[in-house]
């Protein structure tokens, strides 16, 4: 393949821009059989706390139509036992690792992250600060400029590993919270976490799942996220991380288009867990069809003229 | 054995009932490396606006005259959207089958006879088990029940093989009027402790029942649950179900990749 699909984020060079999205992926080597953790661009664990967290009682998630609402709560190993028992493995099948980084304090997220950094061997922290579906920790950060600016600064000053905020669609102006984490330091900002969303169940006049509401993700959520990747890309320099939907080739470029340097993978994965081949070789087809030589040169390169009329 | 992702064309669709068929999968290679209580994750590329597959038993596994396997089939019961176009699915439709995934039942222990207690669609999981447990010589009974008598499937199947039946209805139209925890309460009095493994499999409120059963006569039990699932591999921790492993503290774990069969008495039940 001559073609180049490399990408740099800050410092880091991913050898393609796909990266499994937090939470669903497991850590990642659920899935060695049937996914070479080395070929993807990056493996993004489920967030992590200091300490383990049980998660929300079942049922956690519900279809809906083109997409699926998860609240799934946070249940996760805590990062000591991560670095003990996952990180080793992971650095092992060659994978580069960002951990997606949680906290109810600021503090914490900064303590998760420093024993990461000590650990070695991590290649970026994506902070959570847009969970929709645990109360304390997290979404309160992502819904303040300040919180989000504070987060980014304190996790900034502890470790050398680029740092990804990744920020929540449930807010109004997205890219000014683009620019609150640029201005603290940060490396790139990936986006967008869960749409906040309720699915009633009407004969029973309940929730779908326990938590009462979850995040939608999917294909349903694809076009908004879209766009706010492109509000984001017009306000920063950093690189974006796009993701929402994203389920081919297709989806995936028009995240790059829009102006994300790499893109998340998350629901489609659960449909498809070889959906990664195939979407490298789509876009490698793309850019062969288009005569691109590097990935790079597609990222932002959309055109916002109109349309041409399409006379038939 | 990783689990293939193969396309199964629709070979044969065959209805039981208003409400239950089975359906024929040409997903030979995934049959060949099925043992009992595995599953596969399916998704019928007719639908189009949902996006999660759903999980079936592996119900039979076909072969030729070499013993080949050439086909799986799942015993769908219809319930929702998914199940529905199962359901409806015509010879030549496609669908996409993951498999197989998860843990298997444990074979019984040297000189234990084996009992598999089936709820309704949960016989699933017991055509493959029956084969490989009257393969081994070991003494084989089904407790079965269902709604009605014009539920109980396959009896001819198990009754050839040499497995010993015990039927229950609802509605007492056929056997036992009443659930399957009646007999099976019954016949486990006075068995040796620990003589006995008991498979079960149906709606949780009968695994439950089931799993304090054999507790409570001492004799080991597997239960496989069926919970809501996003992926089949691990990755979306959305199938949870409370385990707790002897006075230690309960935890959710998966039941794609922990289960679907787990230790009846290991379960914490909602
Ligand atoms: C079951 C599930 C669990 C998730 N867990 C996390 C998580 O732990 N941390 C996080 O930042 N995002 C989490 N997300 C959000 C995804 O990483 C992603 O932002 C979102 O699902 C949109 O992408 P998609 O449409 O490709 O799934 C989760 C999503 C799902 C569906």
């Amino acid at each position: 393949m001559a073609r180049d699909l490399s990408v740099r984020i800050g410092t880091l060079e991913l050898p393609n821009p796909l990266i499994s999205a937090s939470g669903c992926f497991g850590y990642g080597l659920e899935y060695e059989d049937v996914t070479d953790l080395s070929a993807l661009g990056g493996v993004c664990v489920k967030g992590l706390f200091l300490t383990e967290r049980e998660g929300h009682a079942p049922p956690r998630i519900v279809e809906t139509p083109a997409g699926m609402i998860n609240a799934i709560g946070l249940q996760g190993i805590g990062v000591h036992r991560f670095v003990k028992e996952k990180l080793p493995l992971l650095r092992e099948r060659g994978a580069r690792v960002f951990v997606n980084v949680c906290g109810t304090t600021i503090d914490e997220y900064a303590e998760v992250t420093r024993i990461l950094t000590d650990a070695g061997g991590v290649a970026a922290i994506e902070l959570n600060i847009s969970c929709p579906n645990i109360k304390e920790g997290g979404i309160q950060f992502g819904c303040s400029l300040l919180g989000t600016g504070q987060v980014v600064e304190a996790v900034r000053k502890v470790t050398h590993l680029p740092v990804i905020p990744k920020l929540t669609p449930n807010v109004t102006d997205v890219a000014s919270f683009a620019r609150a984490a640029e201005d603290a330091g940060a490396d790139a900002v990936s986006l967008v976490n869960t749409f906040l969303a309720l699915a009633i169940d009407v004969e029973t006049r309940r929730p779908t799942i326990t938590n009462v509401l979850g995040g939608l993700s999917g294909p349903a959520i694809r076009p908004i996220a879209v766009r706010m990747v492109w509000e984001c890309a017009r306000e920063v320099k950093i690189p974006i991380i796009g993701m929402g939907g994203i389920t081919n080739a297709r989806d995936a470029l028009e995240f790059i288009l829009a102006g994300a340097t790499a893109v998340q993978i998350g629901t489609a994965n659960f449909v498809d867990p070889f959906v990664w081949g195939k979407v490298l070789d789509g876009i490698d087809d793309y850019m062969a069809r288009h005569q691109v030589e590097r990935l790079s040169d597609l990222i932002g390169a959309f055109d916002p003229t109109p349309p041409k009329v399409v006379h038939r | 054995m990783p689990p293939l992702d193969v396309d199964a064309t629709v070979l044969e669709n065959r209805p039981l009932s208003r409400d239950y068929n089975v359906l024929t999968l040409s997903a030979g290679d995934v049959g060949a490396h099925t043992v009992a209580g595995q599953f596969v994750m399916v998704r019928p590329a007719t639908m189009t606006d949902t996006l999660l597959r759903r999980p079936f038993s592996v119900f039979e596994v076909l072969r030729d005259a070499a013993g080949t396997a050439t086909a799986i089939s799942i015993l769908n019961k219809r319930a929702g959207r998914t199940t529905q176009a199962l359901y409806d699915a015509r010879v030549g439709d496609r669908v996409a089958t993951l498999g197989p995934l998860g843990r298997a039942y444990t074979p019984p222990s040297t000189g234990q006879e084996a009992w598999m207690v089936a709820g309704g669609v949960g016989l699933a999981p017991f055509w493959t088990l029956a084969m490989r447990l009257v393969a081994a010589g070991i003494p084989t009974t089904l407790i079965y029940g269902a709604r009605s008598g014009a539920e109980l499937f396959y009896l001819d199947f198990f009754e050839r093989l040499g497995v010993r039946l015990v039927l229950t209805t609802e509605d007492g139209s056929r056997g036992e009027h009443g659930r399957v925890t009646l007999p099976l309460d019954r016949e486990l009095a006075g068995r040796d402790p620990q003589s006995i493994m008991v498979y079960a499999c149906g709606p949780e409120p009968m695994l439950e029942a089931v799993a304090h059963v054999a507790t409570r006569h001492h004799q080991p039990c597997e239960v496989s649950v069926e919970r809501t699932m996003g992926c089949g591999l691990g990755g979306c921790y959305s199938c949870v179900v409370k385990v707790q492993h002897g006075t230690g503290t309960p935890h959710y774990v998966r039941s794609c990749i922990s289960g679907p069969v787990f230790d009846g008495a290991e379960i914490v039940w909602d």
